[in-house]
């Protein structure tokens, strides 16, 4: 039967069928390709994230969350699913696998590769932790509504879980190297889930490494639960390559008391938007968030973050260091929700900005939405150039500009990265920031 | 060793220095006195290099170079140190750290080896020792959380271990009690050497007393309008600056 051009005009009103850019398009397409390959355990999740995601399409300037990062226009390609990696034991001794463990230095831990978004094999680990891969890729604490999540949930092959089984304390940190082989531009998905048990105690290190020079594209989403009375440090060191598009989301449960600690230090990348769900759910929990950013050349870099305050008693602390140099441009955007019984709440925020030159720019948006009466919360930001006079102080005792220049960014960026504990861990993560700046002192030309 | 000709300079267009002419021999201790605003303390950042200050006419030379040709950190690898009025507070930067990173600095500029961490240990425990800074305060960040005293023997500290030839002293008694006032001095003394000169910017005749000089100048709106020996420090004492604070409103 012939639609009357009435009929039409109403289904054009109520059905809204909004252009959908090339990339849209094609990673909707990619799916549809991807379909015939996935098992039927979780097939389901993965269709519905997918009608979400073709439903809102890639979020832009008017999605609040993404105002600074306009996804839209920014993912101007989306490039072909990466292929499955070769063999595990070429995997360990790869170029990438390698560069992620350089990173670390002498850290001593359990390394597990994550290749192009899949583990390559069965690994040996210490008693109380187990590993397994599954086809589910649901998201269980971050927000399925999100683009980017979406995404993950319908692209990423597996989903690689670690369980640390209650009361066990881990002495030596898990390190999960995410890593990209690529020689032509490709996109990974890759999705890990950690659980800490009750009591637990366990260090989560997760690197991000991948070829320079390629236009990579990569969607990681990490889960963590700490449940109650668990301790957890989590420090992430994004160090992907020059020409990377980075997407990556971090969901955080925590129980009653359970303490958490999350630090990320981030370098590289073309853009990278890194989002942050940390959900308090039980009572007395205690959170610190950190981030150390060094950014350099044309990179965008976005944080952003919300704190979810469930339950009474939270306490949570964030603070944001980023350096920015030439034309790049960072962007931090945090949120602190206290949910109506969550009294007793005690939550600081706080971004600051070091603008090493005249084009480096940062926006930045800390918020408070809170419901309850009985709460301590406050937030802070600042932007500034290097201080002048502490820059004489130490010119006035020989220390030439760069290097006196190295000296203050490397204690702007400290107070951050100070807050890990470990000896070890905190040494290489000097150790990476140092490397950022002796390459700033070798480039031409003085500020 | 220093010397000053005929310097002005200004600060966002206001003159400060306005023609200041002195000389500093090896061996001496010259102080320069004056009222608030005389310019002294512009004095000092000018010859160390700060560069919110605009030189306009005039040259500072030591032993022959100019250091109004060269960054801070080249005129202190040529031996010029100041000791601020107020020093830095430096968070996230360790004490030995920095020790250390200026006295590399210095060494590599001169084309010398970097120092053993034995002997950079040993030089800064004796120096630290003398002045009575505790190893606490060593391992703190750099003057953070410091009395006035503490930060000023910091300042002494680093003048021991960075063996300068010529050594300026800004306002190094301000904030002082009496008996850190003899602490720094003491320190100031023990580096009195003849290859070594000092000059000791201050407002008041009592620092004078601990570190004697051998000539004062008296500073007025941004010249020096007298010189003599030491007793006419104690001349200022009794009489204060008003005679110079009229002439220069005059």
């Amino acid at each position: 039967m012939p639609t009357t051009p009435r009929r039409r005009l109403r289904d054009a009103m109520t059905v809204v069928t909004p252009v959908r850019t090339k990339a849209e398009t094609a990673l909707t397409a990619q799916f549809e390709a991807l379909r015939a390959e996935l098992p039927k355990e979780g097939l389901a999740a993965r269709e519905e994230a997918i009608s979400t995601f073709a439903a809102m399409g890639l979020p832009h300037r008017r999605v609040e969350a993404y105002h600074y990062t306009d996804l839209r226009n920014l993912l101007r390609e989306a490039a072909p699913l990466a292929p499955a990696a070769k063999g595990k034991k070429k995997a360990a001794k790869g170029e990438q696998a390698l560069a992620a463990r350089n990173l670390l230095g002498g850290v001593e831990t359990h390394e597990i590769i994550i290749i192009n978004g899949r583990l390559p094999g069965a690994l040996a680990l210490p008693a109380g932790v187990t590993l397994s891969v599954g086809a589910d890729t649901a998201p269980t604490i971050l927000d399925g509504a999100d683009a980017v999540v979406s995404l993950n949930t319908a692209l990423a092959r597996e989903t690689v879980t670690l369980e640390v089984a209650a009361g066990v304390t881990l002495e030596r940190p898990l390190h999960v190297a995410f890593t990209q082989e690529a020689g032509a531009p490709q996109a990974v998905f890759a999705r890990l889930k950690l659980g800490l048990g009750e009591g637990a105690s366990a260090t989560l290190i997760e690197t991000l490494t991948g070829p320079s020079g390629i236009a990579t594209q990569t969607n990681i989403a990490v889960e963590i639960a700490v449940a109650d009375k668990a301790r957890l440090t989590h420090v992430r060191v994004a160090a992907e390559g020059d020409d990377t598009f980075s997407l990556t989301s971090l969901g955080l449960s925590l129980g009653r008391e359970a303490e958490a600690l999350s630090l990320s230090l981030a370098q590289g990348s073309r853009i990278a938007r890194h989002q942050i769900l940390a959900r308090l759910l039980g009572e007395d929990a205690k959170l610190k968030l950190a981030g150390a950013a060094m950014l350099d050349q044309a990179r965008h870099s976005d944080v952003t973050l919300v704190v979810d305050h469930a339950v009474p008693g939270g306490q949570s602390r964030e603070l944001f260091k980023t350096v920015i140099e030439d034309r790049a441009a960072g962007v931090f955007q945090g949120k602190i929700i206290v949910r109506p019984h969550a009294q007793k709440t005690d939550g600081k925020m706080m971004s600051a900005a070091l603008l090493l030159s005249e084009d480096a720019a940062m926006s930045n948006k800390p918020e408070l939405e809170i419901f309850a009466d009985d709460v301590q919360c406050g937030h802070g930001a600042t932007c500034g150039a290097l201080d002048d006079d502490l820059l004489f102080y130490l010119m006035a005792r020989g220390i030439p500009r760069r290097d006196a220049q190295a000296l203050l960014i490397r204690s702007f960026l400290g107070e951050a990265i100070d807050e890990v504990q470990d000896e070890a861990l905190h040494e290489a993560l000097g150790r990476i920031v140092d490397g950022w700046l002796s390459r700033r002192g070798e480039k031409d030309g003085v500020s | 060793m220093l010397d000053i000709r005929n310097l002005h300079a200004e600060i966002d267009g206001k003159p400060i220095l306005k023609g200041v002419s002195l000389t500093v021999k090896p061996g001496e201790v010259a102080a320069i006195m004056g009222p608030n605003g005389s310019g002294k303390s512009t004095l000092s950042y000018v010859i160390a290099g700060k560069d919110e200050y605009e030189v306009t006419q005039g040259e500072v030379l030591l032993d022959g170079e100019n250091l109004l040709e060269m960054e801070p950190d080249e005129r202190a690898a040529k031996g010029l140190f100041l000791a601020f009025q107020y020093p830095m507070e430096i968070p996230g930067v360790a004490t030995m750290t920095f020790l250390k990173a200026a006295m590399n600095a210095q060494r590599k500029q001169r084309g010398e080896e970097e120092i053993s961490p034995s002997e950079f240990i040993r030089s800064v425990n004796r120096a630290a020792d003398s002045l009575g800074i505790s190893k606490e305060m060593l391992r703190r960040a750099l003057n953070v959380g410091f009395s006035g005293g503490e930060k000023k023997r910091m300042e002494i500290l680093q003048m021991a271990l960075l063996e300068p030839s010529m050594c300026v002293l800004d306002e190094t008694d301000s904030g002082l009690d009496i008996d850190a006032l003899r602490i720094v001095a003491d320190g100031v003394n023990a580096l009195r050497a003849e290859d070594r000169a000092f000059l000791v910017i201050t407002h008041y005749q009592r620092l004078l007393s601990h570190i004697v000089p051998d000539t004062v100048h008296v500073m007025s709106d941004g010249r020096i309008v007298r010189s003599g020996g030491p007793e006419l420090a104690l001349e200022l004492e009794a009489k204060g600056y008003a005679d110079y604070a009229s002439s220069a409103a005059a």
